[in-house]
């Protein structure tokens, strides 16, 4: 027992792997393939598999100085080095410059009548040239179960491949095994037997008419990996896998904000609009300006001299930018400027993780600040519910840790659920803006409101959204009365009340002039008065002065003592 | 390379100028017994089937490794009827006689 050896020190730590240089595949296998051993990369016809190889050691022999060899067992090197001009490679220069070599080995079965003992030397000789003339570190075996079907004795092929394995483990070369798919097995002959360190599993599936290219790595002799599937692209720049499960909730907040292009919508957003890095869901039916007010948000991106990426499923580039001309949002100059680029594509054309990894690699080649998806509920015609919820949060994991803002349209389906319908998606938003249609009167109205805005105080207020040749405009609903009008109702309550408002100003008017009538009345009659007064005084002065006359004349008339008491009002006293 | 040629004497109606010539090639491993074993098994062969009018050209690829790049070489050892067309190819040691001569079509020479 004392011989024994330490557990630790008989598993393999610190696996040396050979980092293939393909994105996301290096993450998931944690830096690459197990340098010096064989992998096992199988799937179906169409899946990928060549590429993974030639990508392999394209970018080893560029990127990482390792030239290889490229065995093709079904492909031409003609068809090769078309096929790996198409990803931008030179073939032809990597071949002069000793980095690259490809040998195409022709197993044709109606040629050959075996007849007896034979091996594959011949195999492991070209193997061996074509390594030792370059001094290859990586080599590619593409397929080499066309073996089984060119040779009939499968006992041998079976024997001679173990034995090329193990030659190449011996040869110091890190080699990828390119397999078919089998029914029972990852292989059509079990090669998984023979390469057992590492095994990539590819896969194309279709569902609902919609494939989705699938990466796996089903197993990894002494090392962690990535376990889950895992959606890749092939994409003009080659091969992309996506391992977008892997980014965590620990992306930083900005406190920046952005502006929603209308400038009455920034106001009710706690004034100053959008925060930078957040995702924002429009929702509202059909024609309640949901695009639009995602056009302006795109307008004022441009206009601030910041990269724009809007991605359409449901209309093209033109069409939009003519639409949005009609209201004033004029987008084809930052078009030509390079600043807005549009993608679109029908959300059918592909399955939901691809467009994921569309988006992906759009965003991460155009570098945009701001993005739209317009509408991002047509998604759901290539997926459940629970499947773009799940693609949309892996997209704005994503996106924030990018610090680009998302805003998303989605069309409801109308009626009075237009806000329980979007419970699916509107949790991942951060600022949840309502446009819906207010129909009243025999006519509908735009109204808009903010039902959620996370980090910032916002406004409760239903507004009016006018969609005119000039742009947006929000505009207040009426309040008054206790009912809420839009529209023309609106226009009309108003007129309304101004009309009510000058009857009564001419009512005041009317009684106005009454009063002041009345006013003139009693001043007339207080002068009339008045006057009848001086008459009369006048007439009661006339009066004593006749009645002190005649009694003066009456006096003289009887010689009356002189000092006769004349009483006033001229009656006498005697 | 060994270039073993036995003269090929007229015996095919005798006013023709030359008489048809079958080549052949051996793709062995030189010092192997294997490869021992086919070339005795091929010389048998034709000498029972197409006796003086063939030739046989012996290629060691350990000494001519480019030529399993060149001639499609996988499987060792492989004999070739290089001519007449069309060429047939079988691989392993010829020990099955009747396979053999069916794949090389030694029989349709005559």
């Amino acid at each position: 027992m004392k011989n024994r050896k330490p557990r630790a020190a008989v598993l393999p730590r610190g696996l040396e792997k050979a980092p293939t240089g393909i994105r996301g595949l290096d993450e998931i296998t944690g830096g690459g393939l197990p340098r010096n051993r064989p992998t096992l990369v199988c799937g179906g016809p169409g899946c990928g598999k060549t590429l993974i190889g030639i990508e392999f050691l394209v970018h080893g022999a560029i990127d990482y100085d390792e030239p290889g060899v490229f065995l093709a067992f079904e492909e031409t090197e003609e068809e090769l080095a078309r096929n790996i001009a198409t990803l931008g490679f030179d073939l032809k220069r990597l071949a002069a410059q000793k980095k690259l070599m490809t040998d195409y080995i022709r197993v044709e079965r109606h040629e050959i009548e075996e007849t007896g003992e034979y091996d594959l030397e011949g195999l492991f000789i070209r193997i061996g040239a074509a390594i030792d003339a370059i001094h290859a570190k990586r080599v590619v075996l593409d397929t080499i179960e066309v073996l089984f079907g060119g040779l009939t004795n499968h006992g041998i092929v079976r024997a001679e491949l173990r034995r090329l394995f193990c030659w190449l483990k011996d040869k110091g070369v890190t080699a990828i095994i390119t397999g078919e798919r089998g029914h029972d097995m990852l292989s059509r002959y079990g090669l998984e037997e023979y390469v057992a360190d590492c095994v990539i599993l590819l896969d194309n599936r279709v569902i609902d008419q919609i494939s989705t290219r699938r990466l796996r790595v089903v197993k990894y002799r002494g090392s962690a990996h990535g376990s889950n599937e895992y959606p890749f692209l092939i994409t003009s720049q080659g091969l992309s896998v996506l391992p977008v499960t892997s980014i965590g909730l620990d992306y930083e907040a900005s406190t920046k904000r952005v502006s929603s292009g209308v400038p009455r919508l920034d106001t009710l957003l706690g004034g100053q609009g959008y925060y930078r890095g957040s995702s924002v869901l429009i929702s509202g039916c059909a024609g309640t300006g949901k695009s639009t007010l995602a056009a302006v948000f795109a307008a004022a991106a441009c206009e601030r001299r910041e990269r724009f990426l809007y991605l359409t499923f449901e209309e093209s580039q033109n069409q939009i930018l003519r639409n949005m001309r009609s209201v004033g949002v004029h987008l084809e100059r930052f078009v030509k400027e390079g600043l807005l680029h549009f993608h679109a594509a029908r959300p059918t054309c592909q399955g939901l993780e691809s467009h994921l990894a569309v988006i992906h690699e759009l965003v991460t080649s155009f570098k945009p600040s701001a993005m739209v998806m317009d509408p991002v509920t047509n998604l759901t015609t290539v997926g459940s519910v629970a499947d773009v919820k799940s693609m949309l949060a892996r997209l704005i994991d994503f996106l924030k840790m990018k610090q680009i803002t998302l805003l998303s349209t989605s069309l409801t389906a109308g009626g009075d659920n237009e806000e329980q319908s979007e419970v699916g998606i509107s949790s991942l938003m951060d600022t949840w803006i309502l446009v819906r249609n207010l129909e009243t009167n025999g006519e509908r109205n735009r109204g808009l409101y903010i039902l959620k805005s996370r980090g910032m105080p916002h406004s409760n207020q239903v507004r009016e959204f006018v969609l005119s040749a000039k742009g947006i405009r929000l505009v207040d609903v009426y309040t008054g009365q206790g009912t809420v009008l839009t529209g023309s109702a609106r226009l009309a309550q108003l007129a309304r009340e101004r009309a009510e408002e000058t009857l009564q100003e001419q009512e005041l008017e009317v009684q106005r002039a009454a009063a002041a009538a009345q006013i003139t009345a009693l001043q007339v009659q207080m002068r009339a008065a008045e006057q009848e007064l001086k008459r009369l005084t006048m007439a009661a002065a006339l009066h004593e002065h006749s009645v002190s006359q005649s009694r003066a004349e009456i006096s003289r008339n009887r010689m009356a003592d002189k000092d006769a008491a004349v009483l006033p009002g001229g009656a006498h006293v005697h | 390379m060994s270039t073993k040629e036995k003269p090929a004497p007229c015996g095919y109606g005798g006013s023709h100028a030359r008489p048809p010539r079958l080549e052949l090639r051996v793709y062995v491993l030189d010092r192997s017994p294997r490869s021992a074993v086919t070339v005795i098994n091929l010389e048998r062969l034709c000498e029972q089937y197409v006796s003086g009018r063939y030739r046989i050209q012996t290629i060691d690829l350990l000494r001519n490794p480019d030529r399993c790049r060149e001639d499609q070489i996988v499987a060792v050892p492989t004999v070739e009827r290089h001519w007449p067309l069309p060429r047939r190819r079988v691989i392993g040691t010829l020990a099955d006689s009747e396979r053999a001569v069916a794949g090389l079509e030694l029989g349709a020479v005559n």
